[in-house]
């Protein structure tokens, strides 16, 4: 111990020389040599001192998800689950890496946030971005041609997170996708309905589902005279038009894009517009739009989509919105937005703002770039923003203060006096195989009313107290933890009773 | 079009020149010269020529799961879990990546084994390898001094992969642990008890509970004169003693970790038994161990834990394994792992071997290496090798469809199935389905059949069924 002490010591002040002679900037040789004497004490310490580095902390842009949180989650999955499984979908998993050729050439300006795994002599390897590229993959990998899939999985994404925002590195996405070459516009449509049934049964508040067709972009900024070769750049100026003015997109395109001011002014004319199916009719009649074959498919389709969400009923949820560009190069038709009209919070709270909760599209030449024959197979699919769902649920039962359990315990078996434990041991394992949730305390000789109070914190019911006088007469005593009444049952009605009460929709044990 | 019709012409042509010259063994400068024309060329094809790679593989050591194998291992996770639930746990998750120093340290010789990712200028991370390790930065990080909790996820370690045995390089893990201050044994025993319950309630097949303490195996090399040094590296000579004989452990501990010989007879002595309660028993009388305090230690904890277990009624499937060592360096005092006795199989194939589908023991110190204050919060845990059930479970599945396959019977499946069910969805069947009538159906059966096809059958193909299952001789439509 002492020899640790002095050895420290001498760390300590090595450690000072090599600061001092940095600081008077000597020659690098010396501060060479110093630092070598350092590290060489420094080992000498041992591997402990590796020990003593306290990192407490997950990487940024990531959490981890307590029980009450995993309860959240658990419930909100629940929801999305069931949605897709009742609409016929089945579902698969990736791994978390793909080759990092898999996803190359992929994903536009945004490759850049793709995090890479090291060369450590394998294959390169990159986590991946999102669900939509290894679903395409998995597709040509099988020949499959048709396919109806769901994936809850999270992806990864370097970019800078701002937490409170809910927006993270690691993140869950929730995505339903239907492959296969049908008549137009079913798939499409359903998933819009698949959309709008989740969205309301969450209960997180009004939402608003916005539509447009990347035909119909490509097709406005060539009638508005934007080159080629700025189509995309472009795109994702007009898709800032949910956050900021016109004014400020105006500037970006034409001070930072290199844009003629008229063609800026003429894309204005168009992209501020929103509406219903009106909107598209009235488009399909505009005398430059309609000379463009590009928009004119991109119309008509929207229109058949109207036709159908009208008798899916939610066409008072869908606003057809020019300004909707959405960021990912494969979308080839129409693509969706969902954003929530108004975050329920508390009075005086800041609001999560304005974003979407859900979004998606038509992609028809994804799978075609893993197909060695170049196949095409059309797919159109959704993706649920499950982390800001998270954050509104969770706010919105703090709000409530609901209290929300984290175990499903049903029973806490317990001893009113001491040296019971085999007793203890004995009861919790019966009820364990007649397959009761049951607990006990980790104790030899635990006081009945800590045993009363654990049951309170976790919100365990019932309580099954074993006691000297009780286990001569062949009797346990169960006791109601809400209500405090208390009754003997005997042993071997014990499972009975404890499942009868247990069935009850809302517990009154 | 044209254009580029002629310039990929030109590329297969000049691809065939360099092909030719290797075959022909030309100088390295002249293949070089025509390889960088071709390069060349083929740059000029333009990015596109990128997306002409054909990637169609997932990475080694990994797979997809089917919506059929997503079938079993919902099956599989849903009795893991109302396993861990029924014994009051709560969940939790963590990142799939920590930062780097949290791993480092923790695993000994298995580090090299850890996935890096690539500095890409921020911190530096790396896949996590276990579940453990994040638990134990999670108590810390928490301040949390107990907790009773369950967590399934994926795990990545980057060794060879024998895929046919159900091992991967990606593979999930499904962790049970109980950390905190308590009086000895209890939670050790409860967790033995998960272990029981969940390995009969997936019907796997017999298996069987090894147990050894840490304790016990340092005290037993102590004193059979093993050097401190070499107590590790002696303990995973040992742990192979499920996979080989005692003669080729023997080897390798005195010709290659340079034990003496007369030391690795008296280890021979002690490592070969096992037994129940009543070896513990007798080791208590051993006059060698029996001197040895930490030994001693190990001894009256597995006694106490074998009351326990006797009165949870499972102590008929626990051998007290004086072989048993276990890799992992920050185990402290008991110590588990539970094989299977035998794989049901179909005869002649081959048997997924003897190997462990479940492991765990107590690790005390593991905590306090996150706590700035050295702080020790106690923690004994299992794990579920879930990735090897699986395979059983699917192969089980499978035996079973072959019976139905077997049997005299053909029926159109198209008589079967609504067809909204896709058949490119019907993975591992043929298509054509072979009911075998004359025979009742349990529901099991039926449900296990349905499921294979990988999914729920709707009204139509339920009540076919239960016309034909109540059928006599052949049921041809």
């Amino acid at each position: 111990m002492a020899e640790r002490a002095a050895l420290e010591e001498l760390v300590r002040l090595q450690g000072e020389r090599v600061r001092a002679l940095k600081q008077q900037k000597a020659s690098a040789e010396q501060i060479e040599e110093e630092v070598a004497k350092l590290l060489k004490l420094k080992a000498q310490l041992g591997p402990d001192e590796g020990k003593q580095k306290f990192v407490l902390k997950t990487p940024k842009g990531t959490r981890d998800y307590s029980p009450r949180q995993m309860a959240v989650r658990e419930k909100v999955f629940d929801v999305i689950v069931s949605c897709f499984k009742r609409h016929g979908a089945e579902v698969i998993d990736t791994p978390v890496f793909e080759l990092k050729e898999t996803l190359t050439g992929k994903y536009g300006e945004d490759s850049k946030l793709i995090y890479d795994l090291k060369d450590q002599g394998g294959e390169l390897l990159s986590l991946r971005y999102d669900l939509t590229v290894p679903f395409a993959r998995y597709l040509a990998m099988n020949k499959l041609t048709n396919i109806k899939r769901y994936h809850i999985a999270k992806v990864y994404r370097r970019d800078n997170p701002a937490m409170t925002r809910g927006r993270y590195r690691e993140f869950y996405q929730c995505d339903f996708d239907i492959a296969g070459q049908f008549d137009p516009m079913i798939p499409d449509a359903e998933c819009l309905k698949i959309m709008c049934e989740i969205l309301s049964s969450l209960q997180i508040g009004d939402f608003l589902v916005k539509v447009n067709d990347r035909r119909i972009l490509d097709g406005m900024f060539a009638i508005c005279g934007v080159p080629d070769s700025k189509f995309r750049t472009i795109c994702s100026s007009v898709d800032k038009l949910d956050k900021v003015s016109w004014e400020e997109v105006k500037n970006e395109m034409v001070g930072e894009k290199g844009l003629a001011p008229e063609v800026a002014d003429r894309i204005g004319d168009y992209v501020q517009q929103h509406g219903g199916v009106s909107l598209v009719e009235q488009l399909l009649q505009d005398p430059e739009l309609s000379q463009n074959k590009q928009a004119l498919e991109g119309l008509g389709d929207l229109k058949l989509l109207f036709e159908y969400l009208t008798l899916f009923g939610i066409a008072d949820k869908i606003s057809f919105d020019l300004s909707l560009a959405r960021g990912l190069d494969y979308y080839t038709g129409v693509i969706y937005e969902a954003v929530l009209l108004q975050t329920p919070v508390r009075a005086g709270e800041e609001t999560l703002g304005v974003g979407s909760v859900a979004a998606g599209g038509r992609y028809d030449g994804l799978v075609g770039m893993f197909d060695p024959k170049g196949r095409k197979v059309p797919c159109v699919g959704l993706s649920i923003g499950v982390e800001r769902i998270f954050s509104i649920v969770e706010q919105r039962l703090e709000a409530l203060e609901e209290k929300v359990r984290t175990t499903e315990t049903q029973v806490l078996v317990a001893s009113a006096q001491k040296k019971l434990l085999e007793e203890r041991l004995k009861l919790v394992s019966e009820l364990w195989d007649a397959g009761i949730k049951a607990e006990l305390l980790y104790r030899k000789n635990p006081k009945l009313l800590n045993q009363l109070q654990y049951c309170e914190e976790a919100g365990i019911p019932l309580v099954a107290i074993i006691g000297e006088q009780e286990l001569k007469d062949g009797v346990i005593k169960l006791r109601s933890v809400a209500s405090r009444e208390e009754v003997d049952v005997r042993r071997e009605d014990l499972v009975e009773e404890i499942k009868r009460r247990t069935s009850r929709p809302l517990c009154m044990c």
